[in-house]
């Protein structure tokens, strides 16, 4: 018997002892944890509404007005990049979310039964993977309506073979260890050992796989409303918000800066973080001398 | 070696074309709205027959999968139908815009390799150094910006106001080389980064992994120098894993040209698939993503006989 470690004080201490020795990760984690702030709180704090236009303040520069200045509409840049961190927040985290319930659904399932269940599943995510993300999304996005749920299910399906092959890799490997065979000997059905004890011991790569694909997810979302095929205008997008003000980027920087340097702090705070995720969860992944 | 390749042919490389084809042909079928409305647009009244007599001669009212059959078997012999915009074969309008496509995925990803693999060498070796600071940190940003973001603050801080550069527009070989590689250095530019960033952090933590084994002592034992060791045994497996990585992302390099091929207006594939997308060019749709992700199939089946060229073991499983 191993001598019970209250979980919660250990969790806490790793936490302490990584935020000393990743200093890195911790900054981007706070430079992010105030962009998602502002972002979750974008309905209240915004100073304006993200898609009233006002002609009189076209192409305002920032401090004359808005802080952040006025775009081709004389809509307030600030709210609307706060408003469109809000919309790649939540794009991203859903459909992450969605790949990784259905992935990890189909790996679990294709990992412990193997055979022709196992073929089938994986040579769809084979194909699935097969394709470059972007021309997946654009061709989903294409079959579907365009708009909120066709993003996020084109981004869900993007990621979903990933969850499906890490998953599917550590049920292989659990598959064969001695407790696992022990349940399967005294006669546990396969749900119960894939609920009791398959899932809880691999959440530990589906978390490192959640926030590394988060940043995808969210540059993916991007990537499709600044081709056109995202969000549907006015709503604010970081991607829309770039191509649209592109035309008078020479003359009014800002329009399209302040979006950019959003997206890219976002993800990059995102990569930083779950770098760290990673290290804190996972110290055999961890990358030699970072 | 042969029989590796073969292997691999038959048992991913076919099936994985075979499925993206099912999946091209699917989607195609999913697409709300009718075909033939499509055809005909917003042109006159047509009558019930007429209409049967479009779908007639485009096979559409043979079952499903007797279309896809036909569909993949004039495929296989290179015939993707006919533009619905343009009326012309869809293969030779993907032949017409290989070039800029090929031009700009070769020079991005030979660039991102002569800056990446040294960038990677002299971070490992030079561990914890200032270059490496760089090199590690030029690696996350590379990760973190975009191509259309990096491709739009190339065009406002480089090209706006260094004219040598163009920001937009394609030129030709045949308009002159020099002007046509100018041409492409931007776009080139951001479509490289992630690669050029994976590829720098792959060889600096592959570099460091092999730096640390027992062979590498025994290699300075025998009185070899400390760039004999690196270069002569260190690098040559630490670029194992390297391949695997430039093959991945020569692949995702594919789907990026439809994005920089927009910002950049270069007229190449990805910016055809796009335009057909939006136009709902139905025919031109299925072409060119079929022959994007045909290519992405290509250079991964590539990737895995280079490294089974390399690395033996791999051969032998």
């Amino acid at each position: 018997m191993i001598a019970e470690v209250p979980r919660r004080s250990r969790t806490l201490s790793a936490v302490r002892r990584a935020i000393r020795r990743n200093r890195a990760g911790s900054a981007a984690g706070l430079v992010l944890l105030v962009l998602v702030l502002g972002a979750a709180l974008a309905p209240w704090i915004a100073p304006e509404d993200p898609v009233t236009m006002s002609p009189l303040d076209r192409l305002r520069p920032p401090g004359d007005g808005g802080l952040l200045g006025g775009d081709l509409f004389g809509r307030d840049v600030l709210s609307r990049v706060l408003h469109g961190a809000r919309i790649s927040l939540i794009t991203g985290a859903s459909s992450v979310t969605v790949s990784a319930i259905v992935g990890t659904a189909l790996g679990v399932v294709a990992g412990y039964l193997g055979g022709w269940v196992e073929y089938v599943v994986m040579r769809v995510m084979d194909v699935l993977f097969a394709f470059p993300s972007v021309l997946l999304a654009i061709l989903i996005v294409a079959v579907f309506e365009p708009g909120f749920t066709s993003i996020v299910i084109a981004i869900a399906i993007v990621y979903t073979p990933i969850f499906a092959r890490v998953v599917r890799g550590s049920t292989l490997t659990l598959k064969h260890i001695e407790y696992v065979q022990a349940a399967v000997a005294s006669g546990a059905p396969a749900s119960r050992v894939i609920r009791h004890h398959l899932l809880p011991n691999i959440t530990a790569p589906i978390l490192v796989q959640l926030t590394l694909s988060l940043s995808g997810a969210i540059i993916l979302e991007a990537a499709l409303s600044f081709l056109g095929l995202g969000a549907v205008p006015p709503t604010p997008s970081l991607g829309s918000m770039l191509s649209e003000n592109r035309v008078y980027m020479e003359l009014a920087p800002w329009t399209v800066l302040y979006p950019g340097l959003t997206l890219a702090v976002l993800v990059f705070g995102i990569n930083l973080v779950g770098d760290a995720i990673r290290d804190l969860i996972d110290p055999r992944l961890r990358t030699e001398g970072s | 070696m042969l029989s590796y390749t073969l292997r691999r042919i038959v048992t991913v490389f076919l099936p994985t074309l075979l499925g993206i084809s099912v999946l091209v042909f699917g989607a195609m079928q999913a697409i709300p709205g009718d075909f033939v409305d499509i055809m005909i647009g917003l042109g006159p009244d047509v009558s019930d027959e007429q209409r049967d007599a479009i779908a007639r001669s485009y096979g559409l009212d043979a079952p499903v999968p007797v279309q896809y059959v036909v569909w993949l078997g004039d495929a296989v012999r290179g015939d993707l139908g006919t533009s619905l915009r343009t009326g012309q074969p869809v293969s030779r309008e993907i032949v017409n815009r290989l070039p800029a496509t090929l031009e700009l995925a070769l020079l991005a990803t030979v660039a991102s390799l002569l800056i990446a693999v040294p960038a990677g060498v002299l971070a490992a070796v030079h561990r914890n150094g200032p270059i490496d600071l760089i090199a590690r940190l030029g690696g996350l940003l590379g990760l973190s910006v975009p191509n259309f973001l990096l491709g739009t603050l190339l065009i406002l801080f480089v090209s706006l106001h260094w004219p040598v550069l163009p920001t937009t527009g394609f030129v030709p070989v045949s308009d002159g080389l020099l002007a046509n590689v100018r041409s492409l250095v931007l776009p080139a530019v951001s479509l490289g980064a992630l690669l050029a960033a994976s590829i720098t952090r792959m060889t600096r933590s592959a570099l460091l992994e092999e730096l640390g084994k027992e062979y590498l002592t025994v290699a300075r034992a025998k009185g070899l120098t400390d760039r004999g060791v690196v270069l002569g045994h260190a690098l040559r497996n630490a670029l194992v894993p390297v391949i695997t990585v430039v093959g991945i992302q020569t692949g995702y390099l594919l789907g990026g040209t439809v994005i920089v091929e927009q910002l950049f207006a270069i007229p190449g594939i990805g910016r055809l698939a796009l335009d057909a997308v939006l136009q709902r060019d139905y025919p031109m749709v299925q072409g060119t993503t079929l022959f994007i992700a045909g290519s992405f199939v290509m250079i991964n089946l590539l990737t895995d006989v280079i490294y089974g060229l390399v690395d033996p073991r791999i051969r032998r499983q």
